[in-house]
């Protein structure tokens, strides 16, 4: 912040798309580095090169609130989050097979409902239109080279920054015939159109879990039959685990100094 | 207690309060004062208060107004020691024709809670969710962590093996604690002081070994937070013989108990197509037949070099998962042993991940005190390296950061699919944690296993399940 050595006269905030410190980073072996601001391979199955990561939101600054209190001196810091991208093909592993039943069996239904296919750490993500998914689901289920028989639910997440498409539904499956082989599906619907099909009639024992994410995530899983709120009360107002809901809680006062509540103390970002 | 009839709401008997001692139907009119309001909540039916009442005269009112479906609320609380559940059953006679379970009365916010926290304290959170498989919660988050790291090659072979015996005598544990719960509610009180007299052996051992008997908040990312010293495998040791003779009385007391076969042969059946359906996992779809079982299907932490059998029944009935609970406890012992012979191997070899930036920095040791950060190097950072303060302060307080993306990480818990679902931001803390619990999916089949059968089968089916409401609700 205040001590500028000789090797930093350049006083503009530093705006660049990696944190890590090229040189003052301590001694790693190659397979210990871990690069923090872009995804990286994880298990041995990583054969198909990532495309254009997506960009689902922006860090700005390093530490504590939006005020003015970033002490760390990284304050004008700027990075985008990037979530990887499609995967070309060969996917590596079993993926390549999957997708090519899953294209095979429901043919109009992936030229226009799979939007990407992602591959990273070792792991199958099929991003697709909200539209298509019952179509995709149903072939995933039945089709003989498919067979994924699990419906291991369906979990929110929010990225309030990802204009259009700010709630993801993420489903996961997977199929004991096939020996444990395990697909990811990522459907998002825009906050203002909350809107995703239930697959309860296809999966279901999705049924607690699209409720438990209507609860916490205001999806609106059209068609189910009893979409109620399943973990708070009936009467509860907004939807607690999206990101403009706050955490709540209260300041701590311990030896006469006060300690805010857990969503207002000042963190690392 | 709710029938349906009087759909005019008509005064049936006096309300309690006006002087009535036995049961009183209490009208439309007295609990809301719209009465089209109130024809919507309850279809129109008239509402039975059983406080201070007499069963039979119950009984004989409710045959004056002609009402043969009977809803009862059971619960919120009753199935005991699994946690708050409600059970709304509608009965025709003692037959159960519809059950619906009523959830979220443990509901804690624990998956937002860690989105407020580091990487590191999200185990302490998680732990606490099936407080009867801390472990397993533990493991399966920190596998998830780890994957997200890309450093699930680096882990210690030491810290895996850890990570393996804790869970398997958390198994064990679980197992035990589902058997004597599920005899309690069948009202037989020795099978449940003998299965908790049991898991108190075990209990030691992780007192011992983590300083907590529940919560332990033991595993973390990149490997556990203390090693596990020989004096505490001695003391696993010394508990085993006993602990073996406690699961041995436990077998003479219930598998050929015909009381207990008289409540659980053929009651809670749910076929493997069913279960499929509904995406059962654990010992319920294992009782029907399918040898599924993560460890042996998807191996992590070292499952693949452990000698195990998966156990099978076919009756798909609770008595069959009860015997199924009770075969995989001496499965995990025998793979408990196995673990205590590689940690006995491994001594003093290390139990967290190398590399520096993600490693916690001090490990616990038990002092004159208590259990706190070890000696040594509350030494090293007060006294010798400043830089080393430094390095303890950061990664305490600011965390380390997890590359951008999601994983889905399942482990095999005591009751099923434990899934972890974690997305990173490229932050020091999750942006998003999911658990997807086996309890919680399990107990949707809850409807599936009480329908048809009599009331009291209802408690036998629910507890065949196994459900932890901890786990559940999150």
């Amino acid at each position: 912040m205040t001590s500028t050595g000789p090797e930093t006269p350049d006083k503009t905030p530093p705006s660049q798309t990696t944190t890590r410190d090229a040189e003052h980073q301590p001694a790693r072996t190659e397979e210990q580095v871990v690069d923090t601001t872009t995804a990286q391979a994880g298990d041995a199955v990583r054969p198909s090169t990532p495309g254009e990561p997506v960009v689902v939101a922006r860090r700005q600054g390093m530490f504590g609130g939006t005020l003015g209190t970033d002490t760390s001196g990284y304050g004008g810091l700027d990075v985008p989050v990037l979530l990887p991208g499609g995967a070309e093909r060969p996917y590596g592993s079993y993926f390549d097979e999957v997708v090519d039943a899953l294209q095979a069996a429901a043919p109009e239904a992936f030229e226009s409902g799979v939007e990407q296919v992602v591959v990273d750490r070792g792991e199958l993500t099929l991003v697709v239109r909200r539209e298509h998914l019952r179509a995709l689901l149903q072939v995933l289920r039945d089709d003989a080279r498919l067979r994924f028989e699990l419906g291991l639910g369906v979990s929110g997440v929010h990225w309030p920054e990802q204009t259009g498409a700010e709630l993801h539904a993420v489903y996961h499956f997977a199929s004991i015939t096939h020996g444990m082989r395990r697909v990811r599906f990522d459907v998002s619907c825009p906050e203002d159109d909350p809107r995703v099909p239930t697959i309860v009639d296809i999966y279901p024992a999705n049924d607690w879990h699209e409720r438990e994410t209507f609860d916490m995530f205001g999806i609106v899983f059209e068609g189910h039959r009893g979409l109620t709120r399943i973990l708070m009360p009936d009467d509860w107002a907004g939807h607690p685990q999206r990101k403009d809901y706050p955490l709540g809680g209260v300041p701590v006062e311990y030896h006469g100094a006060t300690i805010p509540a857990p969503d207002q103390r000042r963190s690392y970002k | 207690m709710t029938t349906t009839g009087q759909p005019d709401g008509t005064h049936v008997g006096t309300r309690a309060d006006e002087g009535a001692e036995h049961l009183d139907p209490i009208s439309a009119t007295d609990y809301y004062s719209d009465r089209d309001e109130f024809a919507d909540s309850v279809d129109g039916g008239a509402v039975f208060n059983a406080g201070g009442g007499d069963w039979d005269q119950i009984a004989k009112d409710v045959a004056t107004l002609g009402a043969e479906r009977i809803v009862v609320n059971m619960g919120p609380q009753h199935p005991s020691t699994h946690g708050v559940l409600r059970l709304i059953l509608e009965l025709d006679g003692e037959t159960v024709r519809e059950a619906r379970a009523g959830i979220g009365f443990l509901h804690t916010g624990i998956e937002k809670n860690m989105e407020y926290r580091t990487w590191v304290q999200g185990t302490t959170f998680c732990t606490r969710m099936d407080y009867l498989t801390p472990i397993f919660n533990e493991a399966a988050y920190c596998l998830a962590v780890e994957k997200l790291l890309g450093i699930t090659d680096q882990i210690p072979q030491r810290a895996s093996d850890i990570r393996v015996l804790m869970m398997e005598l958390n198994r064990v544990g679980s197992h035990l604690i589902c058997l004597a719960t599920g005899g309690m509610e069948l009202g037989a009180t020795t099978i449940m002081t003998v299965g908790f007299r049991e898991r108190e052996r075990i209990l030691r051992f992780f007192e011992a070994v983590s300083g907590l008997r529940m919560n332990h908040a033991y595993v973390r990312p990149g490997g556990v937070a203390q090693d596990v010293l020989p004096e505490h495998l001695d003391l696993l040791e010394s508990e085993l013989p006993a602990l073996r003779r406690g699961v041995t009385e436990l077998e003479r007391l219930i598998l050929e108990n015909p009381i207990y076969k008289g409540r659980t042969v053929d009651v809670g059946h749910l076929s493997l197509t069913a279960c499929m359906a509904l995406g059962v996992t654990g010992p319920i779809l294992r009782s029907t037949g399918l040898p599924h079982d993560l460890r042996k299907a998807e191996p992590y932490c070292g499952y693949e070099t452990y000698e195990f059998d998966v156990i099978t029944r076919r009756d798909m009935d609770a008595y069959s998962r009860t015997v199924i609970r009770m075969e995989e406890i001496w499965q995990s012992l025998r793979i408990a042993e196995q673990a205590i012979e590689r940690l006995r191997a491994s001594q003093g070899e290390p139990v967290m991940v190398a590399d520096r930036k993600i490693a916690w920095p001090a490990q616990l040791s038990v002092g004159a005190d208590g259990q706190g950060n070890s000696l040594d190097h509350i030494r090293e950072i007060m006294g010798e390296s400043m830089e080393s303060l430094i390095h303890h302060f950061k990664l305490v307080t600011e965390g380390f950061r997890v590359p951008p993306g999601q994983v889905y990480v399942p482990i095999e818990s005591p009751k099923g699919e434990l899934g972890v679902h974690l997305v990173s931001d490229g932050g020091t803390r999750p942006y998003r944690a999911h658990f997807r619990d086996p309890s919680f999916h399990n107990l949707q089949a809850a409807s599936a296993l009480a329908e048809g059968g009599l009331v009291a089968d209802v408690i036998v089916a629910v507890a065949s399940i196994d459900p932890v409401m901890g786990g559940v609700d999150r």
